[in-house]
């Protein structure tokens, strides 16, 4: 099957701009580097915490953003520098649902005014005249149709989400971009805007790529999930084989810090690992793998060669040196050999112009006032209680 | 009185019930607690009655939605709700808060100050605005040290960072010069946990204290808790919107709806036997890690009440998909009362027991 969506290399470097003249010093490399696929149909969720880059990636996707480097597919056209016009016939199959129900819509417009806004801008006349499809689309969305002159405040989260949801399918778009949809609503509301956004996938045939951090949430909607670290995916797998043998360990790590609703799984906790500290910086991403800071399996290796995206097993994508769960999965001998095109230079201000110079052992060294303590982190994995 | 309360900004609200009963045996005891705040849109009934009980060294868990009443009541124990200025109204607070077997309402503000910090303590969901932007992270903590201990800086200075060492704070003694900002979400919410801890309370509270944190920050900040909790033997209530946290960290659940206790009870039986629709409701909406859920989620229609206008009767009645159950003649508009059903579990609920277990165990738990 064609792919909805292709993303190859997709980078966002924000700069960072210092005194008087305004030069760069640095840049935030927000996303740094991904490659995925979105099928028609399904649901891609994206997790990964605060800071990793998931909403960047959202952004540029939806071309909110103009990525740095790299190119964004969708339906075989490259949009990823396309210009505001250029895009323009686009957004009609690509839209987006943001995270604040309170700050996404315009507290001076009237819900029918919101709603209805997609079909003014993109000069549509839909069938039955634009106020009886704004009625059809609430009422899609499981509010009153009636409410179609009120205003976002008459409204409370779990209803002015829904007509976020409203506005993002007026145009029956193929991509609906989710950022983070149901985390600013309580419980009992989260599970009504969960099973909405499920029916509407049925009825209408969307694709949805769902950006979360919640991974219960994630683990409920999606088909396929990447797991994102500091700008870069490390996992890349169905549903089932994510959550049952996760391979990359921050993916397990990760899993295993949520808390189960279980008290009697408490004495369980034995295959819990806490990850010591905090992520680092995406202004200076630590060389090598990104995770080996906090990885209790970090090897030298891991500390120079940052390890490529393998599908290690059919539909699984790793960049793990280590992986977990690995049993029966022959890395590739190439591994070691795999040529590692990405060095980072540890200090930003210091750019090192020659990009195609190896450099893989400097950097380590001159990340050594931050070292990785893969003993101390290994202590996390001992047993808790 | 009120000139007081206004000087010392330490209110704690208007006792109404001068006829206090005889001091409790359990170590917080609140009995009765309401806290209604006068608006202009009408009288918000925010806490409409609470009672609860809490033993030292244990741990009880308050959820519910927003607006259920959680933090107010959390705030109303600290004594925390302050008079408002230029003529605002203030909270109306009554019932009977015990701790120590000490009344907190009808106490004077000035030892309910002096009380609180030594005795109770907070942790607040965010650091960043629970903490000053102005003093280093280390004065904050000796600030709080020597309100209560009559000692010199330097000794005050020593504890600050040994227990910012126990918080697992890297380099406590660099990191004491250091202000909120230039901490991570993580380490300011460790910092707080310093701050609430130095003193050694007795009585520590924390609310939503790692709602704004990543999940793996969450699990060491929840394994540090209850390593804390081990350490000082404190009481400590657990305010949150999360099952999986109260599950893993409480002993005691109480599951709050509409400014009221729905049910009450230890956390097993709260998760295994759940007696009220709404805890039902709550369980069923929730995504589980554990689980591959394939099924839909069953979640609770409508929205949580307005407290300014409080359903009568039953406050969960317009949500409830049990709400046609024949209930023996009771009507809508009559209030439920907690009603034992089980060892130490109780529930507000018209409906039979029979009924509601026969409901959980057919109905709803094959569902889960």
């Amino acid at each position: 099957m064609e792919p909805l969506l292709k993303v190859n290399g997709l980078k966002k470097h924000f700069p960072i701009k210092k005194g008087l003249l305004q030069r760069q010093t640095g840049a935030v490399k927000a996303v740094d580097g991904l490659d995925f696929e979105v099928y028609p149909g399904e649901t891609l969720g994206v997790v990964g915490e605060s800071g990793c880059g998931k909403s960047t990636m959202g952004r540029l996707i939806t071309r909110l953003l103009e990525p740095t480097d790299g190119t964004v597919e969708f339906q075989g056209t490259d949009i990823s520098h396309l210009g505001v016009s250029g895009m323009r016939p686009l957004r009609r199959d690509i839209q987006m649902i943001f995270q604040d129900p309170y700050g996404s819509l315009n507290p001076r417009h009237t819900v029918g005014t919101i709603v209805s806004a997609p079909f003014k801008l993109q000069g549509v006349e839909p069938e039955g005249g634009v106020k009886k499809e704004v009625q059809r689309l609430l009422g899609l969305v499981g509010l009153n149709p009636e409410h179609y002159n009120r205003y976002p405040h008459e409204f409370s989260g779990g209803q002015r989400q829904r007509i976020g949801i409203a506005r993002a399918l007026a145009l029956k778009p193929k991509l609906v971009v989710a950022d983070e949809p149901v985390s600013a609503l309580d419980v009992s509301i989260q599970a009504q805007v969960v099973n909405l956004l499920d029916d509407l996938q049925q009825e209408l045939g969307l694709t949805y790529v769902i950006i979360a951090h919640d991974l219960s949430v994630i683990r409920h909607v999606s088909d396929r999930i990447a797991v994102m670290y500091l700008g870069k995916i490390v996992e890349l797998a169905d549903r089932k084989s994510l959550y049952e043998s996760p391979m990359h360990p921050y993916t397990r790590a990760l899993m295993s810090a949520v808390p189960i609703p279980d008290p009697r799984r408490r004495g369980a906790k034995s295959d819990r690992i806490l990850l010591k500290g905090d992520v680092p910086s995406p202004i200076a991403p630590p060389p090598g793998c990104r995770f080996h800071t906090r990885c209790w399996k970090a090897t030298d290796l891991c500390k120079t060669q940052e390890p490529p995206l393998l599908e290690l097993r059919p539909g699984q994508r790793v960049a793990c040196h280590h992986p977990e769960n690995a049993e029966g999965v022959t890395i590739p001998a190439a591994r070691e050999s795999v040529d590692v095109t990405i060095t980072k230079a540890p200090q930003p201000t210091e750019p090192k112009p020659e990009p195609s110079k190896p450099e893989a052992a400097e950097p380590a060294e001159a990340e050594a006032p931050t070292p990785a303590e893969p003993e101390a982190a290994a202590e996390g994995d001992a047993p808790k209680e | 009185m009120t000139d007081k309360l206004t000087k010392t900004g330490a209110a704690v609200g208007e006792p109404v019930d001068t006829g206090k009963s005889a001091p409790s045996d359990a170590f917080l005891d609140v009995r009765d607690l309401k806290i209604h705040f006068p608006t202009d849109d009408g009288l918000v009934k925010s806490v409409d009655g609470l009672s609860f009980q809490l033993e030292k060294g244990k741990t009880l868990g308050i959820v519910g939605e927003s607006g259920s009443g959680k933090s107010v009541t959390s705030l109303g124990i600290m004594g925390l709700h302050t008079v408002g200025q230029y003529g605002r109204q203030k909270a109306k607070i009554s019932g009977e808060i015990w701790l120590n077997g000490r009344e907190l309402l009808s106490a004077d503000p000035d030892e309910v100050r002096r009380m609180r910090g030594r005795e109770m303590a907070m942790i607040f969901q965010d650091p960043l605005s629970a903490m000053h932007p102005y003093y280093s992270v280390g004065n904050q903590i000796v600030e709080a040290y020597r309100i209560h201990n009559d000692v010199d800086k330097k000794t005050a200075r020593k504890r600050a960072v040994e227990l910012l060492d126990r918080v697992g704070i890297p380099e406590p003694a660099k990191r004491f010069e250091n202000y909120p900002h230039e901490f991570s979400g993580g380490m300011r919410q460790r910092a707080m946990i310093a701050m609430a801890l130095v003193n050694n309370p007795e009585l520590l509270i924390a609310d939503e204290p790692t709602t704004a944190l990543d999940v793996t920050v969450q699990a060491q900040i929840l394994d540090l808790m209850r390593d804390l909790q081990k350490e000082f033997g404190s009481a400590v209530v657990i305010i949150t919107h999360d099952l999986g946290v109260v599950a893993e960290l409480a002993d005691d659940i109480l599951v709050m709806y509409g400014g009221r206790c729905v049910e009450r009870g230890p956390a097993e039986s709260v998760f295994y036997e759940p007696q009220h629709p709404y805890t039902w409701g709550l369980l069923g909406s929730m995504p589980r890690i554990d689980r591959d859920q394939t099924e839909r989620l069953i979640p609770v229609k409508g929205n949580p009440p307005s407290l300014i206008n409080i359903p009568s009767g039953c406050a969960f009645n317009p949500r409830c998909p049990y709400a046609d159950v024949p209930k023996g003649g009771i009507t809508r508009t009559q209030r439920p009362e907690l009603a034992p059903a089980g060892d130490r579990h109780f529930s507000a609920c018209h409906m039979p027991q029979e009924e509601r277990t026969r409901i959980w165990t057919e109905e709803i738990a094959p569902k889960l």
